[in-house]
């Protein structure tokens, strides 16, 4: 079992070596002398392309897009209740399968409310 | 844990965790300090993979990694300038000593404790066991949980909608 998450750390390490590693050469290059140094502003700007960024990086948000993120917690850890059960679909068989339903329709009552509500409407 | 593999994850995986934990407490900018609890998280998810709990390891990366940092920055961009910074305070000198108390207590408790077979051997196939459990034997409180996570939406919408 270890050796497949081997695999996963392998695929980690070098998921993590290539961001770091080139700019880490470029760094080092520049360092040594060896690539061209000529900054111009467009060049040194946030975006390439697009609308040119205007004001601070940090601005407060509304508190009302806070409701996303609190939504995004709850339906995440809804998720985490639905995955034991699809590893364990054959064994638990149709009694699983009413208990899940049961499960997935209060928190389907729970969404309709908040579109009803028009929680979910973007700002 | 006995291959040489194992002891290098275990060491590696316990020098990102705890060294994304020190930069959480010492950088002044908050959400770098997200961003290193991040990396904190799934230390620790690879620490759960080490001891053959994936299913922890998973709920580790989706809720800690995934959703509670993505909460954390959230209040972070909803609150103004002034309260973002990660200052000193007086009570640095009293949290160290605290965080070495706790790294003494545990330790203390993972030595002195005898550990059955199964922490020596493993389980297998945790996240269909648990499955099964939730579903047979549990079923009220997975139910009840359903209704929490209502209860939690409709906070969420009473606290964040006054009208």
């Amino acid at each position: 079992m270890f050796s497949e998450w081997g695999q996963v750390g392998l695929l980690l390490a070098l998921a993590l070596f290539f961001p770091i590693g080139g700019v880490a050469t470029s760094w080092l290059f520049g360092r040594l002398g060896l690539r061209p140094d000529r900054p111009n502003p467009v060049k040194e700007d946030t975006y390439e392309c697009g609308m040119t960024t205007e004001g601070p990086t940090w601005v407060q948000f509304n508190i009302r897009y806070y409701i996303f993120a609190l939504l995004f917690v709850i339906f995440d850890v809804e998720v985490v209740f639905l995955f034991p059960w699809a590893t364990s679909l054959e064994r638990v068989a149709v009694a699983g399968l009413v208990e899940v339903f049961t499960f997935v329709v209060v928190l389907l009552l729970g969404l309709i409310y908040l579109w009803r509500k028009g929680a979910l409407e973007w700002l | 844990m006995t291959g040489v593999g194992e002891v290098a994850a275990f060491w590696i995986l316990a020098t990102i965790t705890v060294g994304s934990a020190v930069v959480v407490a010492l950088v002044r900018d908050l959400v770098r300090a997200v961003v290193a609890l991040v990396g904190s998280f799934l230390g620790v998810a690879g620490l759960f993979i080490l001891l053959s709990a994936e299913f922890l390891a998973v709920v580790q990366v989706l809720i800690y990694a995934g959703a509670i940092s993505i909460l954390m920055v959230f209040a972070i961009a909803l609150t103004p300038r002034s309260a973002r910074d990660n200052a000193e305070t007086a009570m640095r000198w009293l949290a160290l000593a605290l965080a070495l108390a706790m790294v003494g207590l545990l330790i203390a408790v993972a030595t002195v404790t005898e550990w059955g077979p199964q922490a020596k051997e493993g389980f297998q196939e945790t996240a269909s066991a648990i499955g099964e459990a939730l579903l047979n034997r549990y079923v009220l409180p997975f139910e009840v949980a359903s209704v929490l996570l209502l209860a939690a939406m409709l906070g969420a919408v009473v606290m964040v909608r006054e009208d």
